[in-house]
């Protein structure tokens, strides 16, 4: 963004006339991304989160407080900057969201596929999204620190990185044709560089977040989920294993990165 | 979905079990885990059909090199090239220039072909997405480099003389179909894939080399 300044004043030595319009154009975006920063609303998802953990519920009305993120049943601190993992109960790698999935199933007696197929902003996926908001809130400021240690997690990362160059569809267009170099832009947008770490609070370390454009709590999954629409590819069902492989890419490549999550954004 | 990803899950194991590698399967067997955990994660949706992901050689042979981090060797990248050239379809009637004016709001719009789109939705260009192109449009990306002055730079000053044919044809070609001129390129093939029509493709020519275009002032 300063760069972008830069240019801005760059451009005003030369041609005077448009300077005013720019000007005035680039600061109201600067302070309206200022003024972001005053409150989050994600602290209301994150309440809603944390309450939601622990009510009874579903069709045994248990609650999830036994539910293992992968550092044993009920952990929930620093669960969050080492998903996804391979779980051996459900033989398979898991993000935050399709793991919850999995517990709401066993735990709470709910019907995981049913809820997959819900929409974003729908019934129980608005828990889930909820549960994510707060499960990510109990390790912000942590480090990522993906576990590599089953050949099932060192498969996905490839498998990721070969999702994250596929070019396909109408445009072929492929994740890396937007973030697969440094200081780019979509239209003002500044796009991070994913094929590595793109640095604190930057890229999958700022998922789940409070979109302010549209009012949206957004979790990973659908962060990734409006990329493919984006990218004009067909859409990817919520948990699949394209979609955990490629989070598997962005967080090894995330190593040692801090989380902000639940973040904030335009 | 659960039972794919077991199954999918169990094929990769039995892979790593059959090539006995400590620690990774092989590229053949990583590429075909991949291709299978794509046909059960993504589905049609909208006007989105699963099948826009079984894409051309051009696509394939590029990702594979974006995978393993080398550029395609140039006899590929050649020969990748000459059959996107081949491909071009050029105007019908020999007219290259439309109307700027119209050009400018297809460089303008990015709608078109997602999900959310109806089959009745106009596409667009996508232009300043990644491109500079009309100095008065300070939103625009830096993916591509930028179009202003494109004609100017170029010395067109009148679009229809001999000298300028050559530029006109390129700019056609390189809108419609990028990949001719750089076999992995990022930019889309927008004629060659269908994303826009010969009257878009002539407008959005007459944008970047009509010397009354704002690009060329």
């Amino acid at each position: 963004m300063k760069k972008f300044v830069g240019g801005v004043l760059l451009w005003s030595a030369v041609c005077v006339p448009a300077v005013w319009a720019q000007k005035t154009a680039v600061q109201s975006i600067e302070e309206y991304r200022a003024m972001l920063q005053d409150g989050n609303p994600a602290d209301l998802f994150e309440a809603k989160g944390e309450d939601l953990w622990k009510q009874k519920r579903g069709p045994k009305a248990l609650t999830l407080e036994q539910c293992d993120l992968g550092k044993g049943p009920g952990v929930v601190k620093g669960a969050f900057t080492e998903l996804p993992r391979y779980f051996a109960d459900t033989k398979r790698v898991q993000d935050l969201e399709s793991r919850l999935l999995s517990c709401m199933e066993t735990l709470q007696g709910f019907n995981a596929a049913d809820i997959a197929k819900t929409a974003f902003d729908k019934g129980e996926q608005k828990t889930l999204t909820a549960l994510a908001t707060w499960i990510s809130a109990e390790s912000k400021g942590t480090k990522f620190n993906l576990s590599q240690a089953y050949p099932e997690e060192r498969s996905f990362y490839e498998v990721g990185k070969r999702l994250f160059f596929q070019r396909g569809g109408p445009h072929d267009f492929s994740c890396a044709s937007c973030h697969g170099q440094d200081e780019k832009r979509i239209r003002l947008q500044d796009l991070p560089n994913l094929t590595k770490n793109p640095g604190d609070g930057v890229g999958f370390a700022a998922w789940p977040a409070y979109r302010v454009s549209n009012g949206q709590m957004w979790g990973m999954q659908q962060r990734l989920n409006d990329c493919y629409r984006q990218q004009r590819f067909p859409y990817p069902g919520f948990g699949s294993d394209a979609t955990v492989a490629l989070a598997v890419y962005l967080g090894v490549n995330s190593q040692g990165s801090v989380s902000v999550a639940p973040a904030i954004k335009r | 979905m659960k039972k794919n990803s077991k199954t999918i899950l169990a094929i990769g194991l039995s892979v790593l079990a059959v090539v006995g590698c400590a620690n990774l399967p092989s590229t053949a067997s990583l590429d075909q885990l991949t291709a299978d955990i794509v046909k059960t994660s993504f589905r049609d949706e909208g006007i989105v059909k699963a099948s826009v992901l079984d894409t051309d050689e051009t696509n394939r042979l590029c990702s594979a090199a974006d995978v393993a981090g080398k550029p395609l060797d140039e006899e590929t990248a050649r020969a990748l090239e000459a059959k996107n050239l081949k491909s071009i379809h050029w105007p019908s009637d020999g007219k290259y220039l439309g109307d700027w004016k119209e050009g400018e709001k297809i460089a303008q719009n990015g709608r078109g072909l997602t999900w959310s789109d109806d089959a009745k939705t106009v596409n667009g260009g996508n232009c300043y997405n990644c491109h500079q192109i009309d100095k008065k449009e300070i939103s625009f990306g830096t993916i591509g480099p930028s179009l202003y002055n494109y004609g100017k730079i170029r010395g067109v000053s009148d679009p229809s003389s001999p000298d300028a044919k050559l530029m006109v044809e390129y700019t056609w070609g390189r809108i419609w179909n990028s990949k001719a001129y750089n076999a992995c390129s990022n930019m889309p093939r927008a004629g060659h894939m269908g994303i826009l029509n010969e009257k878009q493709v002539r407008d959005l020519v007459a944008l970047l080399l009509d010397p009354k275009s704002p690009v060329n002032q």
